[in-house]
């Protein structure tokens, strides 16, 4: 199952685990999963048109999505999700 | 490979030259061939310009000025708080009130007497950005909000000064090189910044003091290394820090083709307003004067008359434990669920550490169908400056 990597920021809206598998054939359906099973993820990945939030980037292993098939990315097994939202923090 | 081979003089200028003192104080560089008089002579000859003497920017001056750097410029217009020396290394105790920028002067002086320092006592604005970068070789990001780091970006693309980026939250760090020549910038990575109030600071959700340290010796790690000319750049790649799990992974970063700032058909030209651009206008205030809500004086009097009020507490468990009014707690990101703890039909003064979540609690409580509930204004913070000041602050 693929593995979905939860940024420190994020966590405490997805059960403060710092990771979550889920079942899923591309990146898209991952997220989708994913927002299913902790819904108050929801409003920090997406807008209320549902698009992916700008400041939100999703790599599949070390390779940005954007440059891969966005949200139709299929995903093999042991494939690692990761999430990175812009962290501003430096003092 | 990103270097600044290209804007640095094989030749030594004769300023760049090593006195006997400087040839002893370098001399663990001096006898590694990745340096060198050569590329001590680099060093010397650089100007680095640090944005922040904070967490990030301590251990960047601290490090880049024992290291050699010739000519390093600071901008910062804080001044040094208790809060700070947690993790704020360039700071001392007997510092807490100077200026942020002599309390450094003082440390990086003492440690290295031919370090040519250049302090600026101002905020980092469009106004003075373009100018101030046009004096230095390369900018080490060490800004700790959105606006700057767009407009340290911006200026960086513009002015073709590469951006040594850090950041850092909690247990988590990202360090980068942007805006080289052939590498992406901050906007490729990043094109919009996250709404207002959907990522905390570190002023809201705390950071490991040690975290600037590790971050901040990265940047200068960095630095120094395109200073040189030497090894591979962060350039192209973003590595993550998580110190909890102790790992460090990077992912690839590329040049996006229609970036805004370093695209082919880029669209910007000049530096534009960077509050507006993060949606920050005029938000600076903390949020709260919108919603009712009473004074720690008032709740104090109410407290005294037994009248019946009942306190709620939206901040997290382990702040209670720091300091607290006995009110019942519920964090800010609960009360959904629990609201049904709540009898509507009482006063209800709704407080955290400043005001801003408890605001954001009574405004949903208002719109859940309460309507006796007030937002302690100034939040514990302010009852232990004002009515309890044998109570801690944090
Ligand atoms: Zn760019």
């Amino acid at each position: 199952m693929p593995q979905i990597q939860i940024p420190s920021p994020l966590r405490q809206y997805a059960g403060k685990q710092a990771s979550v598998n889920v079942p899923a054939a591309s990146v898209g359906e991952a997220l989708k999963n994913l927002v299913a099973q902790h819904p108050d993820l929801k409003r920090h990945l997406y807008t209320d048109e549902g698009k992916l939030r700008a400041f939100v980037n999703v790599y599949v292993n070390d390779e940005d999505m954007r440059y891969l098939q966005k949200e139709a990315t299929a995903l093999n097994d042991g494939d690692t999700i990761s999430i990175v939202p812009s962290i501003a923090g430096g003092c | 490979m990103a270097t600044l081979s290209d804007v640095k003089p094989t030749e030594a200028k004769p300023e760049a030259v090593l006195s006997n003192d400087e040839i002893l104080r370098y001399s663990r560089h001096l006898i590694m061939p990745e340096v060198g008089m050569e590329g001590q002579q680099k060093l010397k000859a650089a100007k680095v310009l640090c944005i922040g003497a904070g967490g990030l920017g301590s251990p960047l001056a601290l490090y880049l000025g024992a290291a050699g750097v010739g000519t390093l410029g600071i901008v910062d217009f804080d001044v040094v708080d208790y809060t700070n020396l947690q993790r704020q290394i360039i700071h001392t105790t007997d510092d807490v009130g100077r200026k942020k920028l002599d309390s450094a002067a003082d440390k990086l002086k003492a440690i290295n007497p031919f370090l040519n320092l250049r302090t600026f006592d101002t905020k980092l604005t469009s106004a003075n950005a373009l100018e101030l970068f046009r004096e230095f070789d390369i900018i080490a990001d060490g800004t700790d909000n959105f606006p700057t780091r767009y407009l340290v970006n911006d200026a960086c693309v513009l002015t073709g000064k590469p951006n040594v980026y850090g950041s850092i939250f909690r247990f988590e760090g990202q360090a980068s090189v942007f805006a080289t020549e052939e590498g992406p910038c901050y906007r490729c990575l990043y094109p919009e910044p996250p709404p207002p109030g959907l990522v905390p600071s570190c002023a809201e959700g705390g950071v490991l003091g040690i975290l600037p340290g590790l971050i901040g010796v990265i940047q200068a790690t960095e630095t120094i290394k395109l200073i040189l000319g030497v090894g591979d750049s962060l350039a192209g790649r973003l590595l993550l820090v998580d110190a909890l799990g102790m790992k460090f992974r990077e992912l690839k970063l590329r040049k996006n083709p229609d970036c805004p700032a370093c695209g082919k058909n880029r669209t910007i030209t000049k530096l534009i307003d960077y509050e507006e651009f993060c949606g920050i206008r005029g938000q600076e205030e903390p949020a709260g004067n919108d919603v009712p809500a009473i004074s720690v004086e008032d709740l104090k009097k109410k407290l005294d008359a037994k009248a019946d009020i009942f306190v709620l507490d939206v901040r997290e468990p382990h702040e209670y434990q720091i300091c607290n009014l006995k009110g019942y707690l519920i964090p800010v990101g609960d009360l959904p669920k629990r609201v049904n703890e709540l009898d509507s039909s009482r006063e209800i003064i709704a407080h955290c550490r400043s005001g801003v979540r408890s605001a954001k609690a009574v405004n949903f409580l208002r719109r859940s169908g309460f309507k006796k509930v007030y937002n302690l204004t100034g939040g514990i913070l302010a009852w232990a400056d004002r009515i309890d000041t044998t109570m801690p602050k944090y």
